[in-house]
């Protein structure tokens, strides 16, 4: 049997339950990407019902059509120009008349709707009953009672799309439509008039929705009929601005503020005929709840108290998964080591991809984690009261409260905390937080500062990195202001959030919550690392043939034929102490063979090639080779310069040797405090640049990112390492 | 009288709101419209932002933002 194929879009209030409507429909065949061209995330799901395919497209959540904001020109546009053949309309039936007011306006549109009241449970705790009898007659709309939360309505909803899709509404609708008064309803007449004369019905868009829009001033629908041919759109926006002139002197007031008055005024009538309020005085369980989790006294430090919870969870309980990859990984880069030829296909499998992908797998159950807290603090609704509590501190820095999670997340790793910017709605509030967030320390970072501070600074090693990640709040704030003021001008996204109700979050919802941004960890990262780490790997690695300064193969066999007489004639612990010695010589002498090959490499080229950059902040070419190949991931800084100062490739930041050799090598105090700073600055590793560029969906953003961040990285370094020997330190 | 003049505990009715733009048409489409009651639940721990309620539902604003809604009928007692 073949099927026929419908696409439905969900329309609704943020908060409404829109997307657990998704989940109900779609169950887990979901699709998460961007809508074209900007960073809203799209959701798509494809479901097979009663012999139909239904393409199920979630709509972003918005109050309003205006063209003011991304999220509602994505939903207009969508729906005007891709066509559904159903747009359903969640409303959140405990809160009718707000909703009511998106609702009203998908009526106007060209396109067939359902209304589906969500969450009637709730509405008629609080003592409202809705007549959706009355609601559907009055607006000549069917009408779907719903309660997502326990998968009911949803058959019916089924039916109804399928049904309403088959059926022959004429469109546009003549009759029931939203009433704006007797002067404003002149006012659409005469421009629709005008409209009809000069280009009849041939506007994809019915004349009288484009009429309200052009009296609304709504700035794409006039872009639109101002590309109309010959002169016909310079006339129709002319008199849409004669009509507007009139509007304005008879109400005294902007005309789309006057037609939200109606509008709104509209409903009220409707909510007044189909709503009976029973009075009851239930306990609002909500408005309790947060008598504590908003409390003047309470609020910050149960906050406080959450967040540390989240990481507490998300480092200790994630360390052991995490323990295991590690191990994994070991396991797997042995058993290549040890199944391939040697050769350099091995060192490339083991050496660049399995150790640089390896690097960043372990973090994936630290990062499921953290994005489970995040779904459970969004569905419970915790999200927008901790926006309510923090947005006094982060106004400071000219953003709005809720970005308050993604630079806290930053210390754990930037990577998931810049992807949890999608939580903003204001895309400049959202480049702003991507912009400062690697300037919060995260934990990748730390390894760098022990191996430092811990070498120069003894006692004071834990001053010298609190300092540190202080200097990063410090620029974080200093950043954020001078780009708000600069880069990011205009006008400050209004605040006005809503707090909505807190719910119990279902587990499906929740799982598909964390799921569809860890994935995108998963794929994204694995891809860009995998490429960066054999990049990497190979400027370490070639030229294949080096002219060593002597011959190590020959030295080596001179210290085995040097130790071999007197140890085959000691005993017992002689023996053994000899052995010891010349295992330890036979393992310097490998460790500075392989130091050679890196200096001679491509990489150890580059870093002396750069090494007048990096000079006057302290640096050396070893420094310098070191924090490029720290650009795939920090921590292999430390690991680097194990390598370039010959104590091997296992070095760690506690290795005693390692700290041996860097404080014989010239580098004092200050050098090493400028070159921690220089780490926590500059540029942002692999992942974070990747999903710099994925977020913020714009080449040259990344760009900036990048550039700015290795020069205010370069300046901060020479003004602590210049500046520090001009008073004499170091 | 300014919204942002309102105590905790108090209502009133929206006569006005000010400003211009994306900002007054979001509060006019959240609710904020002539003769409204508008409830202040309460002030965040740090003076700002302010939770009101309207229209039977929660929503919050800076104390700056509520300095651009003109209320009046400014009396004590809850929802």
């Amino acid at each position: 049997m073949s099927s026929k194929f419908l696409t439905v879009a969900l329309a609704g209030n943020p908060n409404s339950g829109k997307s657990t409507i998704f989940n109900n429909l779609t169950g887990t065949r979901q699709k998460t990407g961007n809508w074209p061209g900007v960073t809203v995330e799209k959701k798509e799901g494809r479901v097979k019902t009663n012999g139909y395919t239904l393409t199920i497209v979630d709509l972003p959540g918005t109050y309003s059509l205006t063209a003011y904001s991304i999220e509602e020109i994505v939903a207009r546009n969508f729906i005007l120009d891709e066509k559904p053949d159903v747009v359903v309309a969640i409303i959140d039936a405990s809160n009718l008349e707000r909703n009511l007011y998106l609702a009203t306006q998908l009526r106007e549109l060209d396109t067939k709707v359902i209304y589906v009241l969500n969450m009637a449970d709730i509405a008629s705790d609080r003592g409202v009953r809705i007549d959706g009898e009355k609601l559907s007659e009055l607006l000549d709309v069917p009408v779907v009672f719903a309660v997502g939360n326990a998968n009911q309505g949803t058959e019916e909803l089924f039916r109804a799309i399928i049904s309403v899709a088959e059926s022959h509404v004429e469109l546009p609708r003549t009759t029931r439509r939203v009433y704006y008064g007797q002067d404003i309803e002149r006012a659409i007449a005469d421009l629709s008039a005008v409209i009809k004369q000069r280009v009849g019905d041939s506007l994809p868009f019915n004349v009288r929705w484009i009429a309200v829009k052009l009296l609304e001033n709504d700035k794409i629908v006039k872009e639109r009929v101002a590309r109309l041919e010959g002169d016909h759109g310079q006339v129709i926006l002319r008199e849409a601005e004669k009509n507007r002139r009139k509007v304005r002197e008879f109400f005294d007031d902007e005309p789309e503020i006057v037609m939200t008055d109606q509008r709104y005024g509209f409903i009220a009538g409707i909510v007044k005929e189909v709503v009976k309020t029973v009075s009851t005085h239930r306990v609002d369980v909500s408005r309790q709840v947060d008598q504590i989790l908003t409390n003047r006294v309470l609020g910050l430090p149960v906050f406080v108290f959450f967040i540390w919870a989240m990481f507490q969870l998300t480092f200790t309980l994630g360390s052991y998964p995490m323990d295991w990859i590690d191990s994994g990984v070991g396991w797997i880069s042995e058993a290549a080591a040890m199944l391939l030829p040697q050769g350099m296909f091995r060192d490339l499998m083991v050496d660049g991809v399995i150790a640089g992908v390896g690097s960043i797998a372990v973090f994936f159950p630290n990062i499921l984690i953290l994005f489970f807290c995040i779904a459970i603090f969004e569905d419970t609704g915790y999200m927008a009261r901790a926006a309510f509590l923090m947005d006094k501190v982060m106004h400071l820095i000219g953003l709005h409260g809720k970005s308050f999670i993604p630079m806290l997340m930053g210390f754990g790793c930037n990577v998931p905390a810049i992807m949890a910017t999608r939580t903003l709605e204001s895309k400049k509030d959202r480049i702003l937080t991507i912009l400062i967030n690697p300037l919060i320390s995260c934990s990748a970072r730390l390894p760098v500062y022990i191996l430092l501070a811990g070498t120069f600074f003894g006692a004071g090693a834990g001053n010298a990195i609190f300092s540190i990640y202080a200097l990063g709040i410090v620029l974080a704030i200093a950043m954020g202001r001078l780009f708000r003021s600069t880069l990011l001008k205009g006008e400050v996204a209004p605040f006005v959030m809503e707090l909505p109700p807190y719910r119990v979050p279902m587990i499906k919802g929740l799982m598909i919550h964390m799921w569809d941004r860890s994935k995108i960890f998963l794929k994204k990262m694995g891809g860009i690392i995998l490429v960066g780490s054999v990049v990497i790997w190979f400027l370490s690695a070639f030229p294949r043939q080096i002219e060593y300064s002597r011959d190590y193969a020959l030295d080596q066999a001179a210290l085995m034929s040097r130790y071999s007489m007197p140890m085959a004639e000691a005993q017992g612990g002689d023996l053994e102490r000899l052995a010891e010695s010349r295992d330890l010589a036979l393992s310097s002498l490998s460790a500075e063979m392989a130091r050679e090959r890196v200096e001679k490499s491509y990489l150890g080229r580059l870093g002396k090639l750069l090494e007048p950059v990096f000079a006057p902040i302290g640096m050396d070419w070893r420094g310098s080779v070191a924090v490029i190949s720290g650009f795939v991931a920090k921590e292999i800084v430390v690991s680097t310069m194990g390598v370039l100062y010959a104590v091997g490739d296992d070095a760690d930041e506690k290795n005693e040797a390692l700290r041996r050799a860097l404080k014989s090598s010239g580098m004092t105090s200050l050098s090493a405090y400028a070159m921690m700073a220089f780490v926590l600055i500059y540029i942002p590793c692999l992942a974070t640049v990747s999903v710099i560029r994925r977020e913020t969906n714009s080449r040259k953003w990344t760009a900036f990112s990048v550039t700015y961040s290795f020069v205010l990285a370069w300046i901060v370094a020479f003004v602590i390492f210049q500046g520090g020997r001009l008073i004499g330190l170091g | 009288m300014k919204l942002s003049e309102l105590k905790e505990g108090q209502r009133a009715n929206v006569v006005r709101v000010g400003g211009q733009g994306a900002f007054r048409q979001r509060l006019l489409e959240m609710g904020f419209l002539r003769g409204t009651e508008v409830y202040v639940e309460k002030y965040a721990p740090l003076k700002d932002p302010i939770e009101l309620i309207l229209k039977g539902y929660h929503v919050s604003l800076r104390v700056e933002e509520a300095s651009r809604v003109e209320v009046q009928g400014v009396r004590n007692g809850g929802v």
